[in-house]
């Protein structure tokens, strides 16, 4: 490591990076494969997002309109698969490698050439993945879950979707691997672990949660794929399996996946409410300590998806009680927050606005999520729209919120330039109006009676689906408005500082902006 | 209108509605915010432990909710808020941590004792088997020698045809309806078992929060005591292929003599019927 960072290596970059295609292609380059993970998640953002537009289309009156059954259940199943594999993860894994080298003093990732290729898998996987619609028998039509006996009545999709969920995985495990390896040994001399920003400390611990479970849903869906084609019975109670047997491994990976996911985002909200309010994160220590009791936590909680299943008592309640306790280092960090703006100085641009609505919504989203722990009444509310609410408000203005505010809260360090503040305050609350009005009355639905993963529903149900649907449609169309905003932003626009944004605190403030392409290649010191 | 008239309008809204989930209305009655109460001991108490925890976090959120609110406007840069230079308190962490645990005490101890008595299947006073098909459900009367398939009802299946022009708000309980219900007794503490023929299904009647996966190849268990004779409706609550919303629940609940009548009726009709075709 130090045989690179002893003499002035400026020489190198007068070459610049490759010209065209090749560049995307071949780039090693941190920053490069932050950007072509973060264009791809916006891509597949759309893809995911007009999968939930036929859905809503089609629930917005009851009767069908639009689409038969069949159909209505390839698009909930792809819509989920898309966005959770093609869309957020790979937006923070964009963000990781963008920022953790740059916070923590690293010239780049410990494997650049792994990261290449942890990036390019996901197109040739997203893409497979999405042909399977038009495979004979289509898609996978089970729910993302992929529960058997169902997920194997899939037509000729099925080994395509299962080796699509397989590529998925390996990119994910692959860019772990490489994120835990240039945390724990390319940090700068004097970054001690505990003086890593949060954003660096969410991701090494979310790195090691990839890592645990992803090869536990690489085993599930292989142990589907000998069902279907090998004469296997792991989930045939005829040959001596379990159906239940799937949701078991698949939700000892499914849990912890919801928290690979949201970890990052509470990294970033870590990093911008700070900056606005022109004060320390409050806790610091305190904030480490409760994102690794939420990881370990989420470790033991995994049948609170499956209360209904025929568990013992004894399984119902330790379930119950493991999965009430996470409340208490989730709303560790939610305290700590409110603290960091106690008595500061805020000031309210786009990124710290869509960090106070991941505050207010996310735990909103934590409320239902602990009213779902209490098992007996999970009774009610399990496979119910109450449900589909409670993991879309934890999900879209819980995550996807904490992605945007990233982006705005980076863009100026990645572009050299502001983005235009005036649209970006537009598209929050725009954004902000609109997922209210499509989830919050999905609370209602289903507390009144309606199950998820239909696609028509009894009339006492109508009012709120109308309004549900507008909500979708017109949080759908105000994305456009980012994309806009971002590529204006990568064009031109008012130059921006090294610092940027007054309170802003970190090794990543002190390059400039739009930051070199190779930042750090002397290590700084951190005092 | 400024952004503390705005948050506190948005305050004023969120509490109406949360006050309207007091009550909750009947399973019929668009615009319905809240869980049904039900017609069982058991449903009764879970709506009333639903109610606990959901008025625990109102609670909870009007505290913290409010603090934030107050940060977003106390303590602005544009009105000359000076930040301070705090940053932790060894105190305050370990109170945010053991006030949080001593709530989900006080909720844990409820809610295991719904969940005990809901799991206690002793002294059933009969046995309903029901089976999941794709896509209609099957009850069984054991010992009865009595059975029959439920599906959806002609008018609903009719209507609910992609692009069939029938309006759905003509047709009576539209996807709620069967042509033939399960008809149980009242204040019969009723045991059914459940499976599957095919794929995964569940058994949902909100008005009992009776919900049970039907797992094929295996018999799950549970119970359910009505005290109020009536029509109660609900619905597959297992995604189990194309027709998986078109699967409803229907259960009928008589006072007990009319159900032994019934009973007779359907053994008498079945032994007329099978007597029918030996000849």
């Amino acid at each position: 490591m130090s045989a690179t960072t002893t003499h002035d290596e400026h020489h190198h970059d007068d070459h610049g990076p490759a010209k065209g295609i090749m560049r995307w292609i071949t780039t090693t380059n941190h920053k490069d494969i932050g950007t072509l993970y973060l264009f791809f998640a916006l891509a597949m953002l759309f893809v995911g997002g007009s999968m939930s537009l036929v859905i809503r289309a089609e629930l917005f009156q009851p009767g069908l309109q639009f689409v038969n059954p069949d159909f209505f259940n390839q698009m909930t199943t792809m819509h989920a698969l898309i966005m959770v594999f093609g869309m957020i993860m790979p937006a923070f894994v964009g963000f990781a490698n963008w920022m953790v080298p740059m916070m923590i003093g690293a010239p780049d990732m410990a494997l650049p050439r792994l990261n290449n290729w942890s990036f390019w898998i996901l197109p040739f996987a997203g893409t497979m993945l999405l042909s399977t619609l038009f495979m004979d028998g289509g898609g996978p039509a089970s729910g993302w879950t992929l529960y058997p006996p169902l997920v194997l009545q899939t037509g000729n999709a099925l080994p395509f979707a299962i080796f699509s969920v397989h590529l998925l995985g390996i990119s994910s495990i692959m860019g772990a691997i490489n994120i835990i390896v240039t945390i724990m040994n390319m940090r700068a001399p004097g970054m001690s672990l505990l003086k890593m920003p949060l954003f660096v400390w969410t991701w090494l611990i979310t790195a090691y949660l990839l890592i645990a479970v992803m090869p536990v849903l690489a085993g599930g869906v292989t142990m589907l794929l000998t069902d279907g084609f090998f004469g296997t019975s792991f989930f045939q109670a005829a040959g001596g399996g379990d159906p239940v047997l799937f949701q078991h491994i698949f939700w000892f990976f499914g849990h912890p996946e919801v928290y690979i996911i949201i970890l990052p985002a509470f990294g970033i909200v870590s990093q911008i409410i700070p900056t606005f309010s022109r004060k320390p994160l409050f806790g610091h220590d305190s904030m480490v300590y409760a994102t690794a009791s939420i990881a370990f936590l989420s470790f033991i909680v995994w049948a609170h998806h499956m209360f209904t299943v025929g568990m013992p008592l004894a399984g119902q309640l330790f379930f119950m009680l493991s999965t009430m306790l996470i409340a208490v280092p989730t709303g560790v960090k939610v305290f700590n927050w409110t603290a960091t703006m106690w008595r500061g100085s805020l000031s309210f641009e786009t990124p710290m606005l869509f960090a106070l609505a991941f505050l207010f919504l996310f735990t909103i989203g934590g409320f239902s999520g602990l009213m779902v722990a209490i098992a007996p009444a999970d009774f009610q509310y399990h496979d119910s729209y109450f449900v589909v609410a409670h993991f879309h408000y934890v999900l879209v203005p819980g995550a996807l919120f904490g992605a945007i505010a990233g982006a705005y809260f980076w863009l100026p360090k990645w572009t050299g330039h502001m983005y235009n503040e005036t649209l970006g305050k537009v598209h929050f609350w725009l954004s902000a109006i609109f997922v209210n009005l499509t989830f919050f009355p999905q609370h209602f639905v289903g507390l009144a009676g309606m199950p998820r993963r239909i696609p028509d529903y009894a009339t006492q149900f109508a009012d709120f689906n109308a309004i549900s649907s507008v909500g979708a449609f017109g949080f759908g169309f105000s994305q456009l408005l980012l994309v806009y905003i971002v590529i204006q932003c990568v064009r031109g626009g008012e130059k921006a500082t090294a610092q940027v944004w007054e309170g802003a605190d970190g090794l990543e403030w002190t390059v400039p902006s739009p930051a070199p392409y190779h930042t750090f290649e002397e290590a700084p010191t951190v005092r | 209108m400024s952004k503390t008239v705005r948050n506190h309008t948005i305050t004023r809204v969120l509490l109406v509605l949360a006050g309207s989930l007091l009550v909750a209305g009947s399973a019929n009655a668009a615009w319905e915010v809240n869980m049904p109460v039900g017609v069982t001991d058991v449903s009764q108490k879970v709506f009333d432990l639903h109610m606990l925890i959901f008025w625990v976090c109102v609670v909870i959120a009007v505290g913290v909710f409010g603090a934030m609110i107050y940060c977003m406007v106390a303590f602005r840069k544009s009105k000359g808020a000076v930040p301070a230079t705090f940053s932790h308190s060894t105190t305050a962490e370990i109170v945010w941590t053991i006030v949080p645990v001593l709530i989900l005490v006080a909720m844990a101890v409820p809610a295991a004792q719904v969940l005990v008595e809901i799991e206690d299947t002793r002294d059933t006073e009969m046995t309903v088997k029901i089976t999941g098909y794709q896509w209609k459900w099957q009850y069984e009367y054991v010992g009865e020698d009595v059975s029959f398939y439920s599906n959806l009802a002609a008018g609903s299946n009719r209507t609910r045809q992609l692009r069939s022009g029938i309006d759905p708000f003509q047709e009576d309980n539209y996807l709620l309806d069967v042509d033939r219900p399960l008809v149980v007794p009242a204040d019969t503490k009723i045991r059914y078992l459940i499976t599957s023929n095919d794929v995964l299904h569940a058994w949902w009647m909100p008005d009992f929060a009776v919900k049970k996966d039907a797992i094929p190849g295996f018999i799950n268990e549970g119970w359910f005591k009505v005290n109020e004779p009536g029509i109660y409706r609900g619905q597959c609550a297992e995604l189990c292929g194309k027709d998986h919303g078109f699967m409803p629940v229907v259960v009928r609940v008589l006072p007990k003599e009319e159900f032994a009548v019934w009973l007779a009726a359907e053994q008498g009709g079945e032994a007329m019927a099978s007597a029918t075709i030996t000849q």
